[in-house]
């Protein structure tokens, strides 16, 4: 890793005061760490978010808000989310391993935006509200490609708000090594209909499958995607499998989510 | 260079690190204490964990600087004076190390999973343990080491 200063931010207005080119937000480390060590990035100053009082889940009613820091153990062992969102406790607690769940934070996750990443899927397909130091920005508009958000420079994940939905389960296929996506569905039964968000098997990040929530709007079965043709154009080719085996993967994970949602 | 103070198996220490300085490489080269271990350039081979308020974490994917105030255990820090602790015991008793070199991360990491979890099936040992890789056992005798360790843990 080249030289670096760290340094904790008092608040998070201190955080925003020291953010420039040469700066960036440290959350739990798991991939900015790896990531400098490996020399794909050195920025010159890392600022902890570590007391800046982000962490904490709350049930506000119609929704659980999550905050930035919270770590993906925190997720997965919280009543709170358990009982509101048991799909989203399940997504956290299958995000690497126990010793990544421990220190590794939803805010990390979703500002990386990782195109194999878990959260951006459920994000998406819950219609999540990412809050921010300056807006709210709503998971439709956030997402703009793979590691690319809507992010300004300056700006902070503080909290991410998830509509609390009918049903919802996540299913995905991981590398066996890294456990990332190789293909990863979330859906979702809400107010607004269906949704279903893939993540691992897209070339440009996480994305919204228009033909599944089509059918599936009119028949929630996991027989009713039988017929859906899930193109693997726009799908990632790598060792670890080819865009068509992605895109049978895309398949066979949303089936598993919908039977998850009926149980 | 940035001040740490922490807590290190209960005793205090005080230092000046390298702001780019690893946990590993703090507890290793600072501390001699070599217990832990470096064995990817990946974060994923579990030989460096160590306990961080009491949580398993990865010694080479954090600063020693964010481990400032903080208390941290090594597998030096486990054993009660020439006692073992049962999850040593039970390695030592199961043939559940063979080169020993993931051993003290399969131990520290072993110690959380059946604190957490005390009636841990083998399916959910052999998950929980995802995080620590292994060249040499094929796994098997270190899920019988941590189901034996567990059994001794609860007190059955």
């Amino acid at each position: 890793m080249y030289q670096t200063r760290y340094l904790r931010a008092a608040d998070v207005a201190d955080a925003a005061a020291r953010l420039d080119d040469d700066a960036k937000l440290l959350a739990g480390g798991m991939t900015l760490l790896p990531t400098m060590k490996q020399r794909l990035a050195s920025p010159e100053v890392l600022v902890d978010l570590a007391d800046c009082g982000l962490v904490g889940i709350e049930d506000t009613g119609d929704a659980i808000k999550i905050g930035a820091m919270t770590r993906h153990a925190d997720v997965e062992r919280s009543e709170i989310v358990r009982q509101a969102i048991p799909g989203l406790a399940a997504l956290a607690s299958r995000i690497g391993d126990r010793q990544v769940r421990n220190r590794g934070t939803i805010g990390g996750s979703l500002a990386n935006n990782d195109p194999s990443a878990c959260y951006p899927a459920a994000a998406l397909a819950l219609s999540a509200t990412i809050h921010t130091n300056t807006r709210d920005i709503e998971a439709d508009d956030y997402f703009l490609g793979m590691f690319e958000t809507a992010l300004e420079e300056n700006e902070i994940i503080l909290a991410v708000s998830f509509p609390k939905p009918e049903a919802a389960a996540y299913a995905k296929f991981p590398n066996p090594a890294s456990r990332y996506a190789i293909a990863g569905v979330f859906v979702a039964r809400t107010g607004n209909g269906v949704h279903v968000a893939v993540t691992g098997a897209g070339d440009d990040g996480v994305f919204r499958h228009a033909a599944m929530e089509a059918v599936l709007n009119i028949s929630f079965t996991p027989a009713a995607l039988d017929d859906v043709e899930i193109s693997s154009d726009e799908m990632i080719s790598d060792i670890h499998a080819d865009a068509d085996y992605r895109a049978a993967l895309v398949k066979e994970m949303a089936k598993r989510a919908v039977i998850a949602c009926g149980e | 260079m940035v001040k740490i103070c922490l807590t290190v198996n209960g005793a205090s220490v005080n230092d000046e690190v390298p702001d780019n300085m690893l946990l590993v490489d703090f507890i290793r080269e600072r501390l001699k204490l070599t217990g832990t271990h470096v064995g990817c350039d990946t974060s994923q081979c579990g030989a460096c964990v160590i306990h961080l308020d009491g949580e398993s974490i990865k010694s080479c994917s954090m600063l020693a600087a964010m481990a400032d105030g903080k208390s941290i255990t090594t597998i030096e820090g486990i054993a009660d004076g020439d006692k073992l602790h049962p999850m040593q015991e039970a390695f030592h008793q199961n043939h559940g190390l063979q080169c020993g070199f993931c051993t003290s991360g399969m131990v520290m990491s072993a110690i959380e999973l059946v604190a957490n979890n005390p009636d841990a099936s083998e399916q959910q040992i052999r998950e929980g343990l995802e995080g620590n890789i292994c060249r040499c056992t094929g796994y098997h005798n270190i899920v019988k080491s941590v189901q034996a360790a567990a059994q001794v843990m609860s007190g059955r």
